[in-house]
């Protein structure tokens, strides 16, 4: 059993997340082409940062009608874990996979540096608990990571704790409630804007990824 | 069949008598056009007229600048060390490529887009961008990290900030989609660079030696494929506009700026380096970049001393009609061609279909020695192809040295009255918040710098370190800078030149890098005035002398000659990347402070001159004197006393002096990322000859700043010693966020967190929309 990371047109730091989970994790992990029409063999999924199809037309918007995705919502219902980093946390969303959407930068700008994170308590598989700390250090790089959701669906997400992470201090993107990860209901999909496959060695800018990844690994059959 | 002539074009104003007012429009001079009809055996044809326009124009032939170049070392002497050696040299392919040891090397080099970008900022630095990847992975190697030296002018007029915002936008467009890490890169804003920005791109890749492939057409019958974009009329000519100055007209040459489209790029990266990795299926390859299909297939029929034969009719076009002229000398975007072994057609062809890309077979390579082009299945262009690519002429220009320099050398210090304490206290947050000292972080933050998860020194530092992954486990750590003073080389072009490489390297000895080569883009004037001539040929002629000296060479580079807007000329501006390898993680230094109470040691003794500084123009609105004086073997001496320490592991931050002088660097060096230290330095052993403004703020060579903790202070000033560094302690940093500086006539004090406040926001200020 192992972890697949998807592979899209125009993704580029799907060997970054290889690099993490095969190399600095130590677990079975392969890339995966967004052509494959199956996930059998894979205990986690993987969807990595990058500008997939160019992000043309929108942020992940053609990347959700890739071959791979039908299988990608199969794996995701039964269950199994579900991560979206930056542009996988975008096509996430077009795919109905999480809730909202990611527009535009408030300062309109693709901003990439290190920020401050408050984790949330977002039930029993990520909490402040689990994760071992209640502030973390992850680098961002998008021009559009500003989350947006109606009112009834903020007031769904903070009822059933689908909120994971929150930018401390000045909001870099405008994100609403500076939201800057989320997961689904069932507690098995999750997206976030920031990069932990950035801070899992020790010239990073810091190793906060690490139990990041391995808690999202905890939810599926891959021991880390 | 070799030297028939084409018949009647099919498109009926491709065959115009070629009149002189024709052959002028294309920038050919008379003798250009009788060399043209002694090479051909007749008169071209207007296609053929518009390939030799593009290939003879400097940008492509180096016509100007040849014999100067030839100055540049392409080799490296001392290759003892197991890494350094070169292994592809410079002007045998798109790109130089150097050992770095365990059989991998890397290969880079800089570009300019310079014009397009004057024109069309967004599209010029983007393509820009694109275009040098390209050069890179058509060497067979995965690009890695990228870096850029950007000339605006002065910050605050509309019109610089409208071409900043729009160059920054541009490359972050391109290589952030791209997903390679831009890493380093200077910005330096100037009034003589008011209408002429500079834009130049760097970019590096990393190979195995087993992966080196060649530009070069070989195997007669193979087949001759064109991949990625399609061609459409964009960029017509763009070469050649390159090579003329800048006029109000220029606007009109907007059809000769291309678009790009990195995700085009992406995926043609991504292909063609599946393709390669294929055991002999590619036999050369080779990008489109300047004129295009015209440049791409005459030179590697000339690299491979065979004949190519392409048609036309072939060629993915994304607009109808377009005919011959306009197909070979369109600069589209996201091309290449490639020379596939015969038989092996299916494997290129799966391989670009996985990506869904085109792989279309346009042509195959002939023992003619001819570029021949067919259209509709007649003959549109039949030249000599290896004449067309290397047998430009050359000239020799005519060199004069500008009466103002001799004039200029004449300044003294003295000539300015001896400042006051208000005075100097007032220079060093005028000279933190002038925008080329000011901090970047404004541009940085926009370029993702870390993608890759390599970046190991990010920007803001004196230089880069990434990190790069081989097989087995095992890594490198290659560090880069950019850098080039432009008031230097106005002042004393041949040791400006100097001065730019050797704080190059200065910034990766600084950074705990040994270097290992170096790629430059020659920026200057028009070539025809013997004064612009005079100071291309002094500049370079630095630069080839100081490489020679520190045995660094030279792997590739660019030209941009006529950077001449109705304001007149830029200063000249030879930017120079320098690539160096760290040899362990433990060595990578930054320049700022982890903490107070460090011991901060001044290396290369104190400043003696003011010519040519940033003090020197703020404070007193001057641009003279002489620029620095410059001892190689002194420089020398002090990247190894940096080295030798570094490596001891007893130094805390290092960083070079440079624009500003003592005190900028001082206060550089306590803007740590998460703190504002402050310092107390006494300044005291200076010699009283000293005048204080040259103390403080002159900007003589050859120094850097060492920070230790004090118990190692003994140990580092005496490495320093034996190697023939004068060393000083000059104070130590504080917690307490003040500046206090003792100096023999008085002292001065500022809040480092006031000074901070000003050199980061002078660019976000100026830029806020």
């Amino acid at each position: 059993m192992k972890v697949g990371i998807l592979q899209f047109p125009g993704s580029n730091c799907d060997f970054d997340t290889l690099h993490a989970f095969a190399d600095v994790l130590g677990v079975p992990a392969s890339l995966v082409w967004h052509k494959e029409t199956c996930l059998d063999g894979f205990s986690a999924i993987v969807l990595p940062g990058g500008f997939s199809y160019g992000d043309y037309l929108r942020c992940g918007a053609i990347a959700r009608f890739s071959p791979v995705m039908r299988a990608l919502v199969d794996f995701a219902n039964s269950g199994k874990p579900v991560l979206g980093i930056c542009n996988g946390f975008q096509i996430l969303c077009e795919a109905g996979l999480l809730p909202g959407a990611l527009v535009r930068n408030a300062g309109l700008e693709f901003i990439c540096k290190t920020v401050n994170l408050t984790v949330e308590n977002a039930g029993p598989a990520f909490n402040p608990q689990t994760l071992g700390t209640t502030s973390i250090r992850l680098p961002i790089a998008h021009g559009e990571g500003n989350y947006r959701i109606d009112a009834a669906g903020l007031e769904q997400l903070k009822a059933n704790k689908q909120i994971l992470l929150r930018y401390q201090g000045s909001n870099p993107n405008g994100a609403i409630e500076a939201i800057a990860g989320i997961r689904n209901v069932a507690g098995n999909v999750f997206g976030m804007m920031p990069h932990p496959e950035r801070a899992i060695e020790s010239f990073m800018p810091s190793l906060d990824g690490i139990p990041l990844l391995k808690n999202f690994l905890a939810k599926s059959s891959v021991a880390a | 069949m070799s030297t028939e002539v084409p018949p009647p074009n099919s498109e009926p104003m491709l065959n115009a008598a070629i009149t002189p007012e024709l052959i002028q429009k294309h920038g050919i001079t008379k003798d250009e056009y009788a060399r043209i009809q002694t090479i051909l055996g007749r008169d071209p044809n207007l296609t053929e007229l518009g390939i030799f326009s593009v290939m003879w124009s400097e940008h492509c032939s180096y016509k100007n600048s040849k014999p100067l170049l030839k100055l540049f070392p392409n080799d490296k002497k001392d290759t003892s060390r197991g890494y350094g050696k070169v292994l592809v040299k410079a002007g045998e392919e798109n790109a130089g490529v150097i050992d770095i040891g365990d059989d991998w090397a890397i290969c880079f080099k800089i570009e300019s887009h310079n014009h397009p970008s004057a024109i069309e900022p967004f599209e010029g630095a983007a393509t820009g961008v694109g275009g040098i990847i390209r050069d890179i992975f058509t060497m067979g190697a995965r690009p890695v990290a990228l870096t850029n030296s950007l000339r605006f002018g002065d910050l605050d007029s509309k019109q610089t900030k409208r071409l900043f915002r729009g160059v920054v936008h541009g490359i972050a467009h391109y290589g952030n989609c791209m997903g390679i890490p831009n890493v380093a890169g200077d910005v330096y804003f100037d009034s003589c660079f008011e209408g002429n920005p500079l834009v130049n791109a760097q970019c590096m890749g990393l190979l195995r030696h087993d992966q080196i492939k060649r530009g070069a057409a070989k195997g007669i019958g193979n087949p001759v494929y064109y991949v990625g974009a399609a061609t459409g009329r964009d960029g017509l000519g763009g070469a050649a506009f390159a090579s003329r100055e800048l006029t109000e007209e220029s606007m009109e040459d907007r059809p000769a700026v291309q678009k790009g489209d990195p995700f085009m790029e992406k995926l043609l990266l991504e292909a063609c380096l599946e393709m390669m990795a294929i055991d002999g299926l590619v036999v050369g390859i080779q990008d489109m970049g300047a004129a295009g299909l015209t440049c791409s297939t005459c030179e590697t029929a000339s690299r491979g001393n065979t004949g190519i034969e392409i048609e036309l009719d072939k060629v993915p076009q994304r607009e109808k009609g377009m005919n011959s002229y306009e197909t070979m000398l369109s600069e589209s975007q996201e091309r290449m061609l490639v020379i596939v072994q015969k038989g092996r057609e299916a494997e290129i062809k799966a391989v670009f279909e996985k990506w869904d890309l085109h792989a279309a077979e346009i042509g195959f390579v002939t023992d003619t020695g001819r570029m021949v082009v067919k259209q509709h299945g007649k003959m549109v262009v039949n030249i000599p192809a290896k004449k067309l690519a290397d047998e430009a002429p050359i000239y020799h220009r005519t060199a004069t040295a500008p009466a103002y320099i001799a004039e200029a050398h004449k300044w003294s210090p003295d000539s300015l009255p001896v400042p006051n304490e208000t005075f100097l206290a007032s220079a060093l947050p005028k000279l933190l918040a002038e925008p080329s000292i000011a901090e970047k972080r404004w541009v940085w933050e926009q370029y993702d710098h870390m993608v890759m998860a390599g970046t190991a020194l990010e920007p803001g530092s004196d230089a880069a370190v990434i990190r790069l992954r081989l097989d087995n486990g095992k890594e490198k750590l290659i560090a880069l800078a950019n850098d080039c003073n432009h008031r230097y080389c106005y002042l004393n072009p041949y040791r400006g030149g100097q001065i730019a490489l050797a704080e190059c390297m200065r910034n990766l000895a600084c950074s705990g890098a040994t270097s290992l080569g170096m790629t430059d883009n020659l920026n200057f004037g028009n070539p025809n005035k013997p004064e612009a001539f005079y100071m291309l040929k002094e500049v370079v002629t630095g630069m080839a002398d100081a490489c020679k000296f520190f045995d660094i060479p030279v792997v590739g580079g660019n030209v941009s000659l006529y950077n001449e807007s109705q304001q007149g000329a830029i200063d000249p501006t030879p930017t120079v990347t320098v690539a160096g390898l760290v040899e362990k993680r433990e060595h990578i230094t930054k320049q700022f402070l982890p903490s107070a109470n460090a011991t901060l040691i001044l290396l290369g003794g104190w400043c003696h001159e003011l010519g040519g500084s940033y003090y020197q123009r703020i404070m007193h609105k001057l641009k003279t004197g002489d620029a620095p004086e410059l001892d190689l073997d002194k420089e020398q001496k002090l990247h190894s006393a940096l080295l030798q320490t570094i490596k001891s592991g007893k130094v805390l931050a290092a960083h070079d002096l440079s624009e500003g002088g003592l005190l900028v660097a001082v206060a550089e060096m306590l803007f740590a990322p998460d703190t504002t230290f402050g310092a107390e330095l006494d300044l005291t052993d200076a010699p009283e000859s000293i005048r204080p403004d040259v103390l403080l703020y002159g900007e003589s060579q050859s120094r850097a700043i060492v920070a230790t903790a004090p118990e190692n202070a003994a140990v580092i000033i005496a490495t320093a010693k034996s190697l023939g560094i004068k060393a000083h302690i000059i104070g130590n940093s504080l917690t307490a966020t003040d500046l206090i500086v003792k100096y023999s006539e008085g002292s001065l004090a500022w809040k480092t967190t006031e000074l901070r406040e000003v050199f980061t926001q002078r660019i976000p200020q100026a830029m806020e929309m």
